[in-house]
This record gives C-alpha cells, structure tokens and sequence, in this order.
C-alpha cells in the first residue's frame, strides 16, 4: 500500500483503471439486473418482489463496505500520515452513504408488499439508519475540518470509531430475530441458501456495484487531488 | 398486493440514483482536472 501512497504514482494508475472499472461494471450491472427481472425465478413465498434483491443487497454491502474503507483509510492516515489516505476516505463517503440511502429506500420498497410494512425499528434496519447518519456526520465534519485548512485527524478517529457499528449491522439478524431475515449467505463458510438460478445475477451485480463503486471513488479522488493542486498552486502565486 | 409498482420504484430510484452519483463525480473530475491542467500550463 506504501507504493501507492504517492500522488504521483496513484494518478498514473487511476487514469487508465477510472474508465476500466467503470465500464466493466456498466456492463456488469446491466447483464445481471436483466438476468434478475427476466431469467430469475420469482420466489416461492415472496413472489416478485424478491427481484429488488439484486439492488438491495448490492447496495447494503457497498454501504457497509464504503465505511470500511473510510476506516482502513483513516487507521493509515493516523498510523503512518500516508498523504493519500485522507483524500481516498473522503472519497469514500458520498458513495457509501449514497449506497446506504439506496439500501434503505430499496429494502422499504421491498418490505411493503412482503411484510406489509415500510418500515419497522428492528436492528437491521435501525442499524442501517445509524450508518447513514453517521455517514451524514463524517461529511459534516470533513468539511468543516478541511474549511479550516486543519489535517483531518478529528475525521479520522470519527471514522474509526464509526467502523464498531459494522459487526451491529452484519450480527443485528442473528441477535435480534424480528422482520428482516436471517443471514441468507455465509461467504466464511462458502453457503448459501439462496438457489443458484438467483445466487448468480446476484453475485454478478453485487460485483458489477463494486466495480462501479471503485471507479466514482477513483473520479472523486482524482477531483479532490486536481483541485488541492490549484489551491497549492493559487496560494504560492499570492505568495511569489 | 402487485409487486411491480413497488419493483419498478426500486429499479428507477436504485439507477436513478448510481447515475446520477457517477455522472455527478465524472463532470466534477473531468472540471477539476482541466483547471489544474490549465493552471500549469499558464505558469
């Protein structure tokens, strides 16, 4: 990770993987989510309404994952102060909390014709909505701190410390037994209970999600690194 | 109840959104990197 770190070095990999990454999973999320409306078979006891699976789970995990990486990212920024690893955080956190909001809004669309409800407080969910706020603060927070030309380590112990709401979320299933459904796929065990005519488009557009995931991080990097350079260079011409 | 409605709601907030979110850091990029490339060819 250490050879990356370099600003010089990131650009001259992320400019020809920005597009790669985005087309590819383009194409990706267009092949599975048409294999999931109209290859896929409808659910014995859901009926059609299992199809919003293939945006519901993608998102959920890339929500989860968003912070994730926000807190690897900040543990790097505040162990070895890699110059990258604020931007690559920052970077981050819209999507995550765009994929969150996603999660949220698709899994209430979802619950209504299942359960007959929008939305119940149980831990899933609840836990969820946690994520999101805390996505909301993060950014706040961010900005203020970079308002202040300050370097951000506030930031990033809120990042880290935002990460403990990750095991609530993956565990909330397993603790509290209410509306949402179990864990359906256990990728430490390699099961799943999902059929494979439905596993596959799902696996093919979580996959897709990601790729598209990693390239908008990659465009909002490269925005954040391009504008720090004319600030840097705007300031040392008032200076000169 | 018919599932569809609430389907097709997903789908169209889900792409609606993932679009919006990638365009939306495409043009932003694609503007900061043309003022930093103008910038150092100016200087």
């Amino acid at each position: 990770m250490h050879v990356f770190a370099n600003p010089a070095r990131f650009l001259k990999i992320a400019r020809p993987l920005t597009p790669l990454l985005g087309w590819s999973g383009a194409v990706l999320i267009a092949g599975a989510l048409c294999a999931g409306l109209f290859l896929a078979p409808a659910e014995r006891l859901q009926g059609e309404s299992v199809r919003i699976i293939y945006l519901h789970v993608p998102a959920a995990w890339l929500g989860m994952a968003g912070w994730a990486a926000i807190a690897v990212a900040s543990l790097m920024q505040l162990v070895w102060r890699h110059p990258l690893a604020a931007v690559a955080a920052r970077a981050a956190a819209v999507p995550g909390a765009a994929f969150t909001a996603i999660c949220l809004v698709t899994g209430s669309l979802w619950g209504r014709p299942t359960w007959g409800t929008y939305w119940e407080w149980d831990g899933r969910m609840t836990s969820m909505l946690v994520l999101l706020f805390l996505y909301f603060g993060y950014l706040a927070l961010a900005g203020a701190e970079k308002e202040k030309d300050g370097e951000g380590r506030l930031t990033a112990i809120f990042g880290l410390v935002g990460a403990v709401n990750l095991p609530i979320i993956h565990y909330s299933v397993l603790w509290w037994r209410t509306l949402h459904q179990g864990q359906s796929i256990d990728f430490l065990r390699g099961t799943s209970t999902i059929d494979a005519s439905m596993l596959w488009p799902l696996l093919a557009s979580a996959l897709g999600f990601s790729l598209l995931f990693g390239a908008i991080v990659l465009m909002r990097m490269r925005a954040e690194l391009a504008r720090n350079k004319v600030e840097a260079r705007l300031k040392r011409m008032t200076v000169e | 109840m018919n599932p569809w409605p609430f389907v097709a709601a997903a789908y169209a907030i889900a792409l609606t959104g993932t679009a919006a979110l990638t365009l939306s850091s495409w043009f932003a990029m694609r503007r900061a990197e043309a003022e930093a490339d103008k910038l150092s060819r100016g200087s």
